[in-house]
């Protein structure tokens, strides 16, 4: 049998919204995925070494305080900093489509928004999870 | 028509329905079913095929009452909208005081008669604009307050003994309402003449918004000091807004929403009273914020529901005398999280309707959203429009004609009854479960939130909650390309001049020893923390200074999350 997909889920900054997050786990969790969120008010440093150190295979981040194009950019420079090229990076939150476009550009490999259904989750990380193969 | 006038009626309503049933509803099923075998509002409450006269014999008659005396089902004041229809209160707040400023006075021009200010995430989290956590995020979903001088920029040229202010803010609240107190001074106001809010509410922070600093305890304490300081000084001002706005949005059902605000109600009546003030001394001035969700006679009834209860809990638990401390009076904001951003023209219909139910159910303000919520933080133009929608219910509709015109309805009377009933058992099943405190602690409302919020999207995922443009009518069509509020990137440069400015600009002497003093204030907890925090604002303290010390005194919280 496959190994379980292995998922950290993060809020970062300031916001405080994790209704959707925590949907989300759930979600992950009853789809049979290794499910760690890192809980409220992380910073990107703590959110990248906790995705290196449980060597999850997505890290994904949920932001609804705007904050997007600050975010993502220091996560990818953290990453590539220690060498980390092959983690799924997806984000899910509220964010305006002009935004969604910007983080697909810099390598974010899925946005999921608002009142996205939870089995779309689940197969869209499937999905991306395999496209990537075994590491 | 003869059969209805002939068929002669039965001696008991119950009996008449009975013989209904079996007879037009028999007949009527067999040629077409109903839609669904049972029907539930969207807080699983079961709705009946139909409510009659039996229905309402359930609720004693003085429970239903007039409006503006006990136990106020039917509103809290005698003629309501006869008088003056709601406060229409849209919240504003991006960028800058100065940029805020000009947002304020656009609203009033067109017809907004209170002011309501939203910050941003670092001012609500009780950090300064120049702080590595504030990074991106200053004045971007609202405006940012870290001195005095913002607060002066925010209100410049608006009267504020004549305009009402809310300002939405929590673990920081009593600095702003600090920094409020001492711009009402410089300008010669008088104190008693203020009106308007803070939120203040901590303990749906734990359970539901989660913009907290400080552990439970002196975060409660600070609440208890703005409470009693206000009943002192601030005839006129709401010191607090309990709310279940948040509780909803974060997923709760109307029941936990409504009963967990008056749990929280609860534990702040207690902490105050444990000073040594009389209820009837502060009760009057506690106000309420509720959300309007989508299911229209639900929410009238929550609303209906909660103000009895209020009342009863006021009078019968706290042994409050005057009326005034058993109304509740409350703040509504349409909700947030029903709006979508497909087909987002819809919005407006969804927020009309959630309006309307607001007002039916006896708001005293009211915000209604942007048709652009679901996208970033309202244009201009969005906000224009939810004010209209306002206009239009207060001007054109006639609703506001007569008081509680749902009051006597066999459904509304019967839902408001089953909603009291549900509340006082979430109140006892609290209250045996070991107390508010003990389960915020535990996680048990953030879980009972989270089970609602799962069962939600679940819920949509299957269309069984049907949300037009998402799950029902999908239209592929693209919708128009919309406006959304652009952020100003010199708004932080901007922000942190002026912080850095005041930071050099004050006497550093008397700041060191107002700051001693605050830690002394905040280690003896027999004393009131606004005096000094209205003295060192005054000297030009930032938010920061002031929350980074305390710290030190009283450390941070950080929840175990659960989903």
């Amino acid at each position: 049998m496959a190994q379980p997909i292995r998922v950290l889920l993060a809020k970062v900054g300031l916001d405080g919204h994790d209704r959707g997050v925590r949907v989300v786990a759930r979600t992950l969790r009853d789809a049979g995925m290794d499910v760690i969120y890192s809980g409220l008010h992380r910073t990107p440093e703590e959110v990248v070494s906790a995705a290196i150190q449980e060597d999850v295979d997505i890290l994904g981040v949920s932001l609804l305080s705007g904050v997007q194009l600050t975010v993502f950019p220091k996560i990818f420079k953290l990453l590539g900093d220690k060498g980390v090229n092959d983690m799924i990076i997806v984000a899910g939150g509220v964010m305006p489509d002009d935004d969604v476009v910007a983080l697909k550009a810099m390598g974010v490999h899925e946005v999921m928004l608002q009142d996205t259904p939870p089995d779309a989750i689940v197969s869209t990380l499937t999905r991306l999870v395999t496209e990537r193969g075994q590491r | 028509m003869s059969d209805i006038i002939d068929r002669p009626a039965a001696a008991d309503p119950t009996d008449e329905v009975t013989d209904w049933e079996q007879n037009e509803v028999a007949q009527f099923l067999r040629k077409q079913a109903e839609r669904k075998p049972a029907f539930f509002t969207l807080g699983d409450v079961p709705v009946k095929r139909t409510y009659t006269a039996a229905d309402l014999a359930a609720t004693p008659a003085g429970d239903i009452g007039l409006p503006g005396r006990y136990p106020f089902t039917r509103g809290p004041y005698p003629t309501m909208y006869r008088s003056r229809t709601w406060t229409m209160r849209q919240i504003a707040g991006f960028g800058t005081g100065e940029d805020t400023n000009r947002r304020f006075k656009y609203l009033i021009a067109q017809g907004q008669t209170g002011i309501s200010t939203d910050f941003d995430m670092p001012t609500l989290m009780g950090y300064d604009s120049d702080h590595p956590m504030s990074e991106g995020e200053v004045g971007r979903e609202g405006v940012a307050i870290d001195t005095l001088a913002d607060m002066e920029a925010l209100f410049d040229g608006i009267d504020l003994e004549q305009i009402s202010v809310s300002m939405t803010i929590n673990p920081s609240a009593w600095i702003l309402l600090a920094m409020y107190i001492v711009l009402a001074q410089q300008r010669g106001y008088d104190l008693n003449k203020l009106s308007g809010t803070i939120q203040a509410d901590i303990l749906k922070e734990y359970m539901a918004q989660k913009e907290y600093v400080f552990p439970v305890e002196p975060s409660v304490r600070i609440v208890r000091d703005c409470i009693t300081y206000c009943a002192r000084n601030m005839k006129r001002y709401n010191p607090i807004n309990i709310s279940g706005y948040h509780i909803s949005e974060a997923g709760a059902s109307p029941l936990h929403e409504a009963a967990f605000t008056l749990a929280n109600l609860i534990v702040y009546v207690e902490k105050v009273l444990e000073t040594g003030m009389d209820i009837d001394e502060f009760a009057p001035r506690l106000a309420f914020f509720f959300v309007c969700q989508a299911d229209f006679f639900e929410e009238i009834a929550k609303f209906r529901a909660l103000r009895r209860c209020y009342a009863k809990i006021m009078k019968e638990r706290f042994g409050a005398k005057n009326p005034e401390s058993m109304r509740l009076r409350f703040h509504c904001q349409t909700a947030a999280a029903s709006l979508t951003k497909p087909q987002y023209m819809v919005n407006v219909v969804r927020t009309t309707m959630q309006a309307l139910a607001a007002v039916l159910g006896g708001c005293q303000s009211l915000h209604t959203n942007g048709y652009d919520e679901a996208f970033a933080i309202p244009t201009e133009d969005a906000m224009r429009m939810a004010l209209r929608t306002q206009q239009v219910i207060a001007e054109e509709s006639n609703v506001t004609q007569t008081t509680d015109p749902l009051g006597g309805s066999y459904f509304v009377e019967s839902l408001t009854t089953e909603y009291e009933r549900r509340i006082f058992a979430v109140l006892e099943e609290i209250s045996d479960r070991g107390g508010t405190l003990k389960l915020i602690s535990e996680g048990w409302f953030q879980q009972q939130i989270a089970d609602f919020a799962y069962e939600t999207a679940l819920r949509k995922q299957s269309g069984e909650k049907p949300v037009i443009g998402v799950n029902r009518l999908v239209d592929d069509t693209p919708d128009p390309k919309i406006e959304t509020h652009p952020y100003d990137r010199t708004t932080a440069e901007r922000q942190i001049a002026r912080t850095r400015r005041v930071r050099r600009e004050r006497d550093p002497a008397l700041f060191d020893s107002l700051m001693v003093k605050l830690l002394a204030v905040a280690r003896d907890d027999s004393q009131n923390i606004m005096p000094i925090t209205i003295e060192l604002v005054r000297a030009g303290a930032t938010m920061g200074d002031i929350i980074e010390a305390l710290k030190t005194v009283w450390g941070t919280y950080r929840e175990t999350p659960v989903f």
